[in-house]
């Protein structure tokens, strides 16, 4: 039977020949991302249970980074939970401040990301790590301490949705707009319950990095997953940061597998895309909404905070200076250093920027960077919902790296465009 | 009974029914006291013991915090019936033995303020108010039982 990769990872997860959408399954887990937010509450669960194993201390990959390094007492606590039950159960691969970033960058970076696994984490843009052809959702505590102690979880197997991105991308235009224009297409919610496969010549010429930012963003259109397939960039990126165990299976969907709808973009005849408030399906092309002023500008995050969004926003901002308050969060240590040894810092410094220690900090509306009454941003992060990077009136706009930095210079929403030769 | 509380909207998600500023705890009373803040800051103040939430499609899209599960536990909302719900909040609802209904065209069958009393495994929504029957289509078994233990850990625990 034809099957689609999702399909055919959530199979051999399922130890089953085939699974159907629709079929429960009970799969074996890979991998399990644990951050501070949602995982000191499934430690506290499973004491309170009174289970005090872990399946497997290699497979549980621990980074505080939303509050790190943490922002007020009650966060410390967390933090401190994170650590002594860490430390308790002897997790190999814990990250602690100094070491931690932005949790989904740096787990493919740090190499614990493999095609054809199957990894959950407590957080919802855990999806992300389908550009390197896995299986991975989001979950919240109750199945985090389920997963953390069995290292099993059951799942319904998701129809999958083809999204084909034609064409090649235009100057200016980056992934963050393409995916921004597939959720415009879709809805917030027009890819409820399903995996979305993403598929077409567009992809070919994007980086790893890049590929991230668009499976990222898949539960912004409610998918289960967000998944693109391997092929030469993917192996690229796997063989400079793979550690320890290089082998992974490679699964592709099958020719006359079944999709429950086709979503075409053609790349070529995009422009840059803004989502207005409050909505990140809320895009609107640049020429419609250019002009608007902002308060604050802010390049980071696991949607674009990796050294390619940093060298694109250094590149409008090298030799000017910006007209607003400017926040550039490098998302994991090591793209910090590499930033920093590129002299990006020193661009970053020259325009007026404040960079920060990785964190997730004001994309959620932690710290590092809340907005006031009536403020708006220009975020190239991945929710403008009400309140999220502070006041319930403050107002998100996301945007793409080079959009973030072109509208940072002219203080208000900017095609990026006129600043690329 | 439990009394209705109605807002004519979709895509609620989790950040108004919790914000992130409150996610540096999980004390359940503290979170408690800001549920739906950033929608309706009068919402922990108005809620008695088991009213329930009607709301539009996608309910709860958004992280995959189950704090806003908890916040709304903790406000002693009863149940939140909507026309469709996020899948991480629909899953972090069962597995927290909190009852989720969806609902076709909810905000339109009950009005703000209604009486109502559910049977969960019937299916049926008796509005008192109106004095008129709605039938749902209730949560499979599996889901029924995990609720009706307190939730997923609850559920494995008793079950081993
Ligand atoms: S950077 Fe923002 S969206 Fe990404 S994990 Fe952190 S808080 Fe969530």
């Amino acid at each position: 039977m034809a099957m689609t990769i999702t399909q055919k990872i959530l199979a051999r997860a399922a130890g089953k020949e085939k699974v159907v959408p629709g079929e429960l399954i009970n799969a074996a887990i890979d991998v399990v991302m644990c951050h501070d937010v949602t995982t000191p509450p499934a430690i506290s669960m499973l004491k309170a249970h009174g289970i005090d194993k872990v399946f497997d201390p290699e497979k549980i990959i621990v980074t505080p980074d939303h509050f790190q390094p943490a922002k007020d007492i009650k966060s410390a606590e967390l933090h401190k939970r994170l650590d002594d039950w860490a430390k308790e159960k002897g997790i190999k691969y814990y990250y602690p401040v100094g070491r931690a970033g932005v949790c989904h960058a740096l787990l493919p970076e740090q190499g614990h990301i493999r095609p054809g696994e199957v990894i959950v984490g407590g957080d919802s843009h855990t999806c992300t790590y389908g550009a390197f052809a896995a299986f991975s959702t989001g979950i919240g505590s109750t199945d985090l301490a389920a997963a953390i102690a069995t290292g099993q979880l059951w799942f319904k197997v998701p129809a999958s949705m083809k999204i084909v991105l034609k064409g090649s991308i235009p100057a200016g235009v980056y992934s963050k707009d393409v995916i921004l224009a597939v959720i415009k297409e879709t809805g917030v919610d027009g890819a409820l319950y399903k995996a979305m496969e993403f598929v077409g010549p567009a992809l070919k010429n994007m980086s790893a990095e890049a590929r991230m930012t668009i499976t990222n963003m898949a539960i912004e259109a409610g998918g289960k997953n967000g998944i693109i397939g391997f092929d030469k960039t993917t192996k690229k990126y796997l063989d400079e940061h793979l550690k320890g165990d290089a082998e992974y299976t490679v699964y592709e969907s099958d020719a006359d597998a079944e999709y429950e709808s086709v979503v075409e973009i053609d790349c070529s005849r995009l422009e840059p895309i803004v989502a207005l408030p409050h909505l990140p399906s809320n895009g609107k092309p640049i020429s419609q909404c250019a002009g608007i002023k902002m308060e604050q500008a802010y390049i980071g995050s696991c949607t674009n905070g990796r050294i390619e969004d940093l060298r694109i926003a250094a590149g409008i901002l090298k030799g000017r200076k910006v007209a607003i308050r400017t926040i550039v969060v490098p998302a994991t240590p090591a793209i910090w250093k590499q930033a920093m040894d590129e002299g990006l810092f020193e661009i970053f410094y020259e325009a007026g920027c404040v960079i920060s220690a990785p964190t997730c900090g004001a994309c959620l509306g932690g710290f590092m960077g809340i907005l006031a009454e009536g403020q708006k941003c220009v975020s190239t992060t991945n929710r403008n919902f009400v309140g999220r990077m502070g006041h319930p009136r403050s107002e998100v706009y996301l945007v793409s790296p080079a959009t973030a930095a072109a509208s940072a210079v002219e203080g208000k929403i900017t095609d990026p465009r006129t600043y690329i030769v | 009974m439990a009394k209705a509380h109605v807002y004519k909207r979709d895509h609620i998600n989790t950040d108004e029914i919790i914000p992130a500023r409150y996610l540096n705890t999980d004390d359940v009373d503290e979170l408690a006291k800001h549920c739906m803040e950033d929608l309706d800051a009068e919402f922990a103040g108005k809620c008695s013991h088991g009213d329930v939430i009607v709301a539009g499609d996608d309910f709860g899209c958004g992280s995959s915090r189950e704090h806003a599960v908890w916040a709304l536990q903790g406000a002693k909302v009863g149940a939140v019936i909507a026309q469709s719900f996020a899948r991480i909040f629909y899953r972090n609802a069962i597995n927290c033995g909190f009852y989720v209904i969806e609902l076709e065209d909810a905000v339109n069958k009950i009005a703000d303020g209604d009486e109502i009393e559910i049977d969960y495994a019937a299916g049926v929504i008796k509005n008192k108010t109106a004095g008129k029957d709605i039938n749902f289509t209730p949560l499979p078994d599996f889901a029924l039982e995990i609720i009706r233990d307190g939730g997923l850990l609850e559920h494995i625990k008793k079950n081993r």
